[in-house]
């Protein structure tokens, strides 16, 4: 008994002390659950060709969870799955946190129906619209009162859980207005739930990121979207992501990195191997690749510090990457 | 009242068997299902887990490949947090306990002392995990380390622990306290020498069961901000690290994953492979709460064969 105390005073007496040493050559991030495979991939292959020296932790705490920690100065990068928020730009200006931001991948929000559902061949903005907006709940339930070419057949919905950045992009892109959404379906923070569910029901229709759909394109089929400009319906593909047709559901996703910590040298050896390995490794996750020269952008952006944001703390929907790159970012 | 008749004698006892043999019955039914339980669902991950259950699985780090990711950083964090956990817990919990039982002098203090700790154990753990990002996390300042998950867990398990301790002790015969006493004994050296000893099979029993709750507890080391790709032990004392030579406690502070985590991630991915590793880890952290509680009871069994009252 006495043994056992004496350690325990001991424990608690030099955790104090250890509490304040330093924790070098660690590469900490953390942030959206969207962005973490990708990111999760970088820091294994990072940790492997320096031969394990420099440790990089990856958590995920959700976009808005990660900025959180991001301006309260205690990760050195952030995943995000959208820009920063004006709140958020407050906070860390507040805190004296500046950051660069980097587009490192496109997410293609994929709208899935069952493989034999036989006469949805595609779907416009507008239809989508319908079945989702606030004004549906409890009244549109059948597919006909969609398109009255679609069958008397019972409508199932499956959508992504309230807190995701998911269902802000999904509302904003097809409602209009970000987090606005009929409430009586089927939500889930976790993809694969949405996944069976759609897997086993006829009637079933839902949306998530394109890497689940990817995963699973033997049990899902990928719905067309009709783009808004051209008329034609799109097939969610990496192909089509990339020559920026599957519009408005494809987005970039982000990491943002902190000023300061790119003076240490791990930080900034991380960012670079980052942006070099990124083609690779993001069509290694099933994620879409963003043109090389958006990488090498996102390096001289490093190099020259240009410090901030390209989109002044609002979401943009259907922006393509190249009109991101002309914009100068601001803190 | 008419005498019964042996006929009616005889009836009643039928009727009494009858009742005991569906008693009986019931009673088995109940075991069944709880055992049936839990055969379907461990022989389910093994089944689901088999293809990665071998020795590379305990040796690899998390990885995005599936069929090489492996629980290194999870049962290591799972060990070393269980090992702060036990070292607070234990002192804090037995002390309390002890003094509660043959310190403390019966009255409305105790009382309500003694119903909140009652209350405590079926406190939802994720509102200690709350409690603990901000004490230990942001008042402490101990991050996201070992040692703040050990103590979440520490805090979450020290009901069970007081309770378990005091039941053993009110085991005790007081007999025993009065011998003690009788030949010149303190009140200290009564529990040092005879109330704690024999106390000690009831209290490591208590200790493991708690442990074993606390080792498959997520939603509070989610809280604290448990990391979940981690392909880096903590530093062994002594050692030469990158950061120069560790001391004897480096590792408390060092970031962990624990094997409810990384369960939990595995679940959650799109590749379905992950789902083979989610199953293989189940089974690894289910044998790791049986070899606990199987601990428990060998303990308890040597230890009352020492005692001799």
């Amino acid at each position: 008994m006495f043994k056992l105390s004496r350690s325990a005073l001991a424990v608690a007496g030099v955790a104090l002390f250890a509490a304040h040493a330093a924790h070098a050559q660690v590469v900490k991030i953390d942030g959206s659950s969207t962005v973490y495979p990708i990111t999760e991939a970088v820091a294994e292959e990072f940790q492997k060709a320096k031969k394990n020296a420099i440790k990089v932790t990856v958590g995920i705490s959700g976009t808005g969870g990660g900025f959180k920690k991001f301006c309260r100065d205690e990760t050195d990068l952030s995943n995000a799955s959208r820009p920063i928020t004006a709140k958020e730009m407050e906070d860390c200006k507040a805190a004296g946190v500046e950051y660069i931001e980097m587009p490192v991948a496109y997410d293609a929000l994929t709208v899935v129906i069952n493989p034999k559902n036989s006469f949805l061949k595609q779907a416009t903005v507008d239809e989508l619209k319908t079945l989702w907006e606030p004004a549906a709940q409890g009244k549109v339930m059948k597919w006909n009162q969609v398109n009255p070419a679609w069958p008397d057949a019972p409508v199932k919905l499956f959508g992504a859980g309230a807190d995701s950045g998911t269902f802000e992009y999904f509302t904003e892109a097809i409602v209009g207005k970000a987090k606005s959404s009929r409430g009586d379906y089927t939500a889930s923070e976790d993809d694969n739930v949405l996944v069976q569910g759609v897997s086993r029901d006829v009637n079933a229709i839902g949306y998530f990121g394109y890497a689940y759909y990817a995963e699973n394109m033997a049990r899902l089929k990928g719905l067309p979207i009709v783009n808004p400009k051209t008329g034609k319906a799109v097939e969610p593909s990496g192909a089509n992501v990339e020559n920026g047709s599957y519009v408005p559901l494809s987005r970039p996703i982000f990491v943002y990195v902190k000023v300061k910590s790119l003076q240490k040298p791990e930080v900034k050896e991380f960012v670079e191997f980052y942006m070099k390995s990124a083609d690779k490794l993001v069509r290694e996750v099933k994620y879409v690749p963003l043109p090389q020269s958006a990488y090498d952008f996102n390096l001289k952006h490093v190099k020259d510090m240009k410090k901030g944001t390209v989109f002044g703390g609002k979401n943009e929907v259907g922006i393509t990457i190249e009109e991101l790159m002309k914009r100068e970012a601001k803190l | 009242m008419q005498p019964l008749t042996t006929e009616q004698i005889r009836a009643v006892i039928a009727r009494g068997k009858a009742k005991d043999a569906i008693f009986q019955a019931v009673g088995i039914l109940c075991l069944a299902i709880g055992l049936l339980v839990i055969f379907l669902l461990v022989g389910d991950m093994v089944i689901r887990g088999a293809a990665r259950l071998n020795l590379d699985f305990f040796t690899q780090f998390a990885s995005r490949r599936a069929a090489q990711a492996g629980i290194l950083s999870a049962w290591v964090g799972s060990l070393l947090v269980m090992l702060v956990t036990a070292c607070a817990a234990v002192p804090l919990g037995v002390a309390a306990g002890l003094y509660l039982e043959e310190y403390a002098k019966r009255n409305l203090v105790t009382e309500i002392i003694e119903i909140n700790i009652t209350n405590l154990a079926a406190v939802p753990s994720i509102v200690y995990g709350l409690l603990a990002l901000g004490i230990f996390v942001y008042a402490f300042g101990f991050g996201q380390s070992i040692l703040t998950a050990g103590l979440t867990l520490a805090l979450l398990i020290l009901p069970i622990v007081i309770v378990a301790t005091r039941e053993a002790i009110r085991a005790i015969p007081g007999m025993i306290r009065e011998g003690s006493m009788a030949v010149g004994a303190t009140r200290w050296q009564t529990c040092r020498y005879h109330i704690i000893p024999y106390a000690m099979p009831g209290i490591l029993t208590g200790v493991i069961i708690g442990l074993a709750r606390a080792i498959g507890e997520t939603a509070p080391i989610i809280t604290i901000g448990a990391l979940t790709f981690i392909a880096f032990l903590p530093p062994l004392p002594f050692t030469e690290t990158t950061e120069g030579s560790a001391g004897l406690f480096e590792w408390l502070m060092s970031p962990f994953t624990v094997m409810p985590i990384q369960i939990f991630n595995w679940t959650s991915r799109p590749d379905p492979a992950f789902e083979v590793n989610a199953a293989a880890a189940g089974f690894v952290l289910m044998a790791m709460v049986l070899t606990m509680n199987g601990l428990a009871i060998w303990l308890r069994y040597r230890m009352r064969k020492n005692i001799k009252w």
